[in-house]
């Protein structure tokens, strides 16, 4: 999908947890994420912190798209 | 000879999404699918034992699950391995992929696994594994299972291996010198005269497909560009209106949040079927972050939100099927002059 949005115009940034499997669908700008059941959030941490973390992954997107790039690359 | 055999926490019969964060473990001799394996080869191959792995254990700690693996394998000296098949879960693809190739590449005995032609594991490493065609579920188990049997042992006793369709394995990229008996130049007319009859062949040279998109030049000011948010993560408002499917979906939804700060969990929910949805029933913005979306757009890091999130669920669903999901999206975006989009999976 990352890959389609992006052939349309619009820079795209895929934030996931298995990076391996957007590099090999194409994703160009990637965002590790914290787990599989919970890409955005940690249910071990207080509602805050979870808050928190979900934010410093939003920021890091923003990072990325603000970031010129010559290939797939993870942030 | 001797066999170990890798499965997830599914087939090793072990449990579901609940238990995906197993960590590897060994049973010895055959479980689920190893007696099948255990069937057709009869009394030429023992099953020495299982190494069962949780699918999101190996997915988050990939290089570590590998070597833990492979210890384990290690431990019963096999002459073969056999993993999966993985038909088209894609995190079970990813690591009998990866297994495969640690087992070939660090013991050198021969490692096979199968799995259904779009799975991602599949274009990560069908160059250096032996990955026999699938179907994308467990219908095609006994096929599988029968190729996997024949083409390891084959392997296993070093005798020659045939050509990818004869043999039922995903090209593997490899090339073999052998004598012909026309030369290429008679060949290649040959083709040609062929393809200007219009009749069926076959190129002896396939054109290798990039299916990459250059990268976009980067958004200028985020400050000033309206974001849009979109998740394969199944977020859904509750009751899942749009009937998306829970795997292999044929459908997205769009939806209105232009009144929301964040998803609450009393009206959202995941359709998703590949994951234990406790935490995303729990608190949907942990997968579609909407209210960490909302604090940055108070606070003027992103010009606007879209006021519509769009979800489908990315379980098994095929990658065409992903595109031109993704590709009406874009139009609807391109209208509404969006300038960056996030995708979240899960």
């Amino acid at each position: 999908m990352a890959k389609e949005i992006e052939k349309a115009g619009i820079p795209t940034v895929h934030i996931c947890t298995v990076v391996p499997i957007s590099k090999t669908v194409g994703a160009n700008r990637i965002v590790p994420a914290i787990a599989i059941p919970h890409p955005l959030g940690n249910p071990a941490k207080s509602e805050d912190e979870e808050k928190q973390l979900r934010r410093s992954l939003l920021d890091k997107a923003l990072r990325a798209l603000e970031t010129k790039i010559e290939e797939q690359t993870v942030f | 000879m001797r066999a170990v055999l890798y499965l997830n926490q599914f087939f090793g019969q072990i449990g579901a999404e609940d238990k995906a964060d197993l960590e590897p473990l060994v049973k010895n001799g055959s479980v689920g699918p190893g007696n099948l394996f255990r069937e057709l080869f009869g009394a030429q191959v023992e099953i020495a034992a299982t190494v069962i792995c949780g699918d999101n254990y190996f997915a988050e700690h990939i290089d570590e699950a590998t070597e833990k693996v492979l210890s384990m394998i290690a431990d019963y000296a096999p002459d073969l391995v056999l993993a999966g098949p993985a038909f088209n879960a894609g995190r079970y693809g990813m690591a009998c992929g990866a297994v495969c190739e640690a087992v070939a590449k660090h013991q050198g005995i021969p490692a096979v696994t199968g799995m259904f032609p779009e799975n991602p594991g599949v274009e990560s490493f069908r160059k250096t594994v032996y990955i026999v065609k699938t179907k994308a579920t467990t219908v095609g188990m006994r096929e599988a299972a029968e190729k996997m049997c024949r083409l390891v042992l084959k392997l296993a006793r070093k005798e020659p291996v045939g050509l990818p369709e004869e043999e039922g394995y995903l090209p593997r990229g490899l090339r073999r010198n052998y004598f012909a008996a026309e030369n290429g130049a008679s060949r290649a007319i040959t083709m040609l005269l062929r393809k200007m009859k219009g009749e069926t062949f076959t190129t002896e040279y396939p054109m290798p497909v990039f299916d990459r998109v250059a990268p976009l030049p980067p958004v200028e000011r985020m400050s000033k560009a309206t974001l849009a948010l979109v998740t394969s993560g199944g977020i859904v408002p509750k009751g899942n209106p749009d009937r998306i499917e829970s795997s292999s979906a044929t459908r997205y939804g769009k939806y209105d949040i232009s009144a929301l700060q964040r998803l609450s969990p009393e009206f959202y929910e995941t359709a998703h079927g590949g994951y234990d949805p406790t935490y995303a029933n729990e608190d949907p913005n942990r997968v579609m972050p909407l209210d960490a979306a909302r604090d940055m757009e108070r606070e003027g890091k992103i010009g606007r939100l879209h006021p519509y999130y769009y979800a489908t669920v990315g379980n098994g669903t095929s990658v065409a099927r992903a595109g031109q999901f993704a590709g009406e999206i874009a139009k609807d975006l391109i209208i509404s002059d969006v300038r960056a989009v996030i995708i979240t999976s899960t």
